[in-house]
């Protein structure tokens, strides 16, 4: 110990109130650093503000105004009737086209992303048995794209056969009468499940980020090794490190929930306390994660990789966000598991869309406490007061 | 002046790689992480859980629920005997589809009349509940098909025949992993350049790199290089991976590929070099390598179609090189793009490379603070 450099440090007054003096000085130091390099603040409020806005307008898996080649070899009336169907739908911005060859180059350059092709016969074999084929091609290359596209001309048809059948003064009877109900998101509104999903994704990010380089840049800098002779904890550098973030992470999540409210419109069925309280859970786990990486690695650049690898693409594309875990194959579903934005996406999505459902909030809670609880001791084992 | 580029690479090379886990980070977790996206990132359902609640002890009642558990999309977890049973399993995710089935459903059939069927999608993940309710409705149009012909009533006026080009079966991984080339070399062309003047700066080196006799644009070399053949190297065995291991068609040539492979990786080694001169701090430039990663992945069109974006939006999708390169990658793997149908894409990816190792280069002297 050197008394003389650090006269007021707890060195004489282990006694009392000597870790708490020691905890608040550190804290201090730690607030100073994040307001000296406004990277800190920047990746707590600017990020959450920018990328919310960016992907909360831009974002969107609902296909609409899809550019379509109509092909008619011989315009009727009766291919009028079926084309109209195209013009009056949302989903559909037609482009009338002479012949096959050109709509075929159109589909090549992603002009159009499909073609509905009448030929000559439409009308004459209307009438007959068998009726008339309708040949409808589609650029498959985005497969998702796609089959939404075959959806939709599959209701414009069903719409005029109807039509067709009433005008006929039948009803035209399909055996089976399907009503749809979508539960927590009637209208099918991508945005309402994408900006909680989205929210995981930043708070993954803000908890990695804001934490992943601290410990690391102490070692590079060889402040650690001035820490190591002072008689804080280890316990107090940890806690030192994860107070501050936490609440800038906090604060980070406030933002995020507020502008998905109040920007986005999207409902927020449950209670805004349970919201707050997952979220807790979770920035500790994530926060626990950014110090793991940082006290194992000792060096900001792998450090700074490690954080990227490990957050950003797994909570994209692992976490349930976007593509369903449940029809993932079995090894990637385990995966899964070791990932906390996968509970978190599951909290939020059923906190916001439908409400407290205690079944899927309780046990995604425990896996998150579990994991905080994992990295947060692993860090607190693995960061030893040694020199190596 | 080529020496010293030489020297100014080797150092790069070392700094970068002489560490055994700086080594182990650059180069493994892209390889798994296509392993792993590859197969985890398809917008295909398989397996989706439903129950059946069915009042009607009819046969049609019984095909129908058949053609549900049959199908390879579908797995039956629970039968209900009574209402209050769909709430909580719906609630609690433990189904995403009910399929409810009227008491008078199979006698109305019989009567030529329509049969009530309700169908109950759980819609928290309103993507994964369209696709859901179109596999529903295929199934639903091939009993309305099979029993109108059985009970000879009227034929359809007319009928549909789908063609889908490029992708016949519709599988979403031809679609996703092409996207996964472009997004692992993206990050790690990023990651890798992002941070390498940054650390310099904070270190206090690179100020001794700028008093030596090396011009700016050596430097500049001397720091783009290492990234672009790391890149490439590395987006060829990723390339390699994509067609042998998950055996998605690469129909157009590889030169095409190639060139635009070159133009990317000018365009991502461009940005990560501007990002890390602007940087005093690597925490700076993690950041400013995250604020570039995150939209450039996200409006990209590699997940959601740049389409179905704002106009706005797509405007601003156009200073984004990953777009272009997606647009390559996508053409070149699926529909054999010809090379001059894709010159499009080509420059602008050139463009911004450039633009952005020019202003590199003005900041390494003219810092902004």
């Amino acid at each position: 110990m050197n008394p003389g450099s650090n006269p007021e440090d707890a060195s004489q007054a282990p006694v009392r109130g000597g870790s708490r003096a020691r905890l608040r000085g550190l804290l201090r130091k730690e607030f100073y650093q994040i307001l000296r390099d406004p990277s800190s603040l920047a990746i707590a409020f600017l990020l959450p503000l920018v990328l919310l806005l960016i992907f909360g307008y831009g974002v969107s898996l609902d296909a609409e105004h899809v550019p379509v080649a109509l092909v008619v070899e011989l315009p009727s009336p009766d291919t009028a009737s079926f084309t109209s169907g195209f013009q009056q739908s949302r989903y559909f911005v037609p482009v009338f086209q002479r012949n096959l060859v050109e709509a075929e180059q159109a589909l090549l350059n992603r002009r159009v992303m499909a073609i509905v092709h009448l030929r000559s016969d439409f009308a004459r074999r209307l009438r007959q048995p068998g009726g008339a084929p309708i040949q409808v091609i589609v650029n498959g290359v985005d497969a998702n794209t796609a089959r939404l596209i075959l959806g939709y001309v599959q209701g414009v048809w069903q719409k005029w056969l109807q039509r067709e059948a009433l005008a006929r003064g039948e009803t035209l009877a399909m055996p089976i009468q399907l009503e749809q109900r979508v539960w927590f998101n009637s209208e099918l509104r991508s945005r309402n499940f994408l900006v909680p999903g989205l929210i995981a994704i930043i708070m993954t990010l803000i908890g990695a980020l804001l934490t992943a380089l601290v410990m690391a840049r102490e070692w590079e800098r060889g402040t650690m090794e001035a820490l190591l002779v002072t008689p804080v904890t280890m316990r107090e550098v940890l806690l030192g490190k994860l107070v501050p973030y936490f609440i800038l992470g906090m604060g980070g999540m406030a933002l995020s929930v507020g502008m998905g409210v109040w920007l986005f419109g999207v409902p927020l069925r449950g209670s805004v306390w349970v919201l707050f309280a997952a979220a807790a859970l979770f920035l500790l786990a994530a926060l626990g994660m950014g110090l793991l990486i940082s006290t194992v690695s000792k060096n900001q650049f792998v450090a700074g990789q490690l954080a990227i690898i490990t957050t950003f693409l797994p909570a994209f594309i692992l976490s349930g966000f976007i593509f369903d875990i449940g029809s993932m194959p079995r090894i990637v579903q385990w995966l899964t598991h070791v990932l906390a934005a996968s509970y978190f996406v599951a909290i939020l999505q059923t906190v916001f869309l439908a409400g407290n459902v205690w079944s899927v909030i309780l046990p995604n809670a425990l896996a998150l406490l579990l994991m905080a609880a994992f990295f947060l001791g692993v860090s607190r084992r693995k960061l030893r007061r040694r020199l190596e | 002046m080529l020496k010293r580029i030489r020297a100014l690479m080797i150092k790069e090379f070392l700094a970068l790689l002489k560490d055994k886990r700086s080594r182990v980070v650059v180069f493994v977790p892209p390889i798994l992480q296509l392993l792993v996206f590859g197969y985890a990132a398809t917008f295909d359902l398989s397996r989706i859980p439903f129950a059946v609640y069915n009042e009607d002890t009819g046969a049609a009642a019984r095909d129908l629920v058949a053609r549900f558990s049959a199908s390879p999309n579908f797995r039956q977890v629970a039968v209900f005997t009574h209402e209050e049973e769909i709430t909580p399993q719906v609630d609690a995710k433990r189904v995403l589809l009910v399929l409810h089935i009227g008491r008078e459903f199979s006698r109305e059939l019989l009567r030529g009349r329509p049969g009530p069927v309700q169908v109950i999608v759980d819609g928290r993940n309103s993507n994964t509940a369209a696709i859901l309710l179109g596999y529903v409705n295929t199934i639903v149009a091939a009993f309305n098909a099979d029993w109108q012909q059985r009970t000879g009533g009227a034929a359809a006026l007319a009928s549909l025949e789908f063609r889908a080009w490029f992708n016949p079966n519709l599988l979403s991984r031809w679609f996703i992993v092409p996207g996964i080339v472009g997004l692992l070399t993206l990050v790690v062309t990023t990651l890798v350049t992002a941070l390498s003047v940054a650390r310099e700066r904070e270190q206090g080196t690179f100020d001794q790199l700028l008093v030596t006799p090396f011009r700016p644009g050596e430097i500049l070399l001397g720091k783009a290089l290492p990234g672009f053949i790391i890149g490439f190297f590395e987006a060829s065995l990723i390339i390699l991976l994509a067609t042998l291991w998950f055996q998605i068609p690469l129909r157009g040539s590889l030169v095409t590929l190639y060139v635009g492979l070159f133009c990317f990786l000018i365009s991502t080694v461009g940005m990560g070099l501007m990002i890390s001169s602007l940087a005093v701090t690597q925490q700076q430039g993690l950041l400013g390598a995250f604020l570039f990663l995150v939209p450039s992945i996200l409006l990209s069109g590699f997940a959601t179609p740049i389409a179905n974006m704002p106009p706005w939006v797509q405007q601003v999708t156009y200073l984004n090189p990953m777009r272009y390169f997606l647009v390559i990658l996508r053409g070149v793997f699926l529909q054999g793009t010809p090379f001059h149908l894709l010159l499009d894409q080509f420059w602008p990816m050139a463009l911004i490379g450039l633009v952005n190792l020019l202003l590199a280069t003005y900041l390494f002297r003219h810092r902004l603070y």
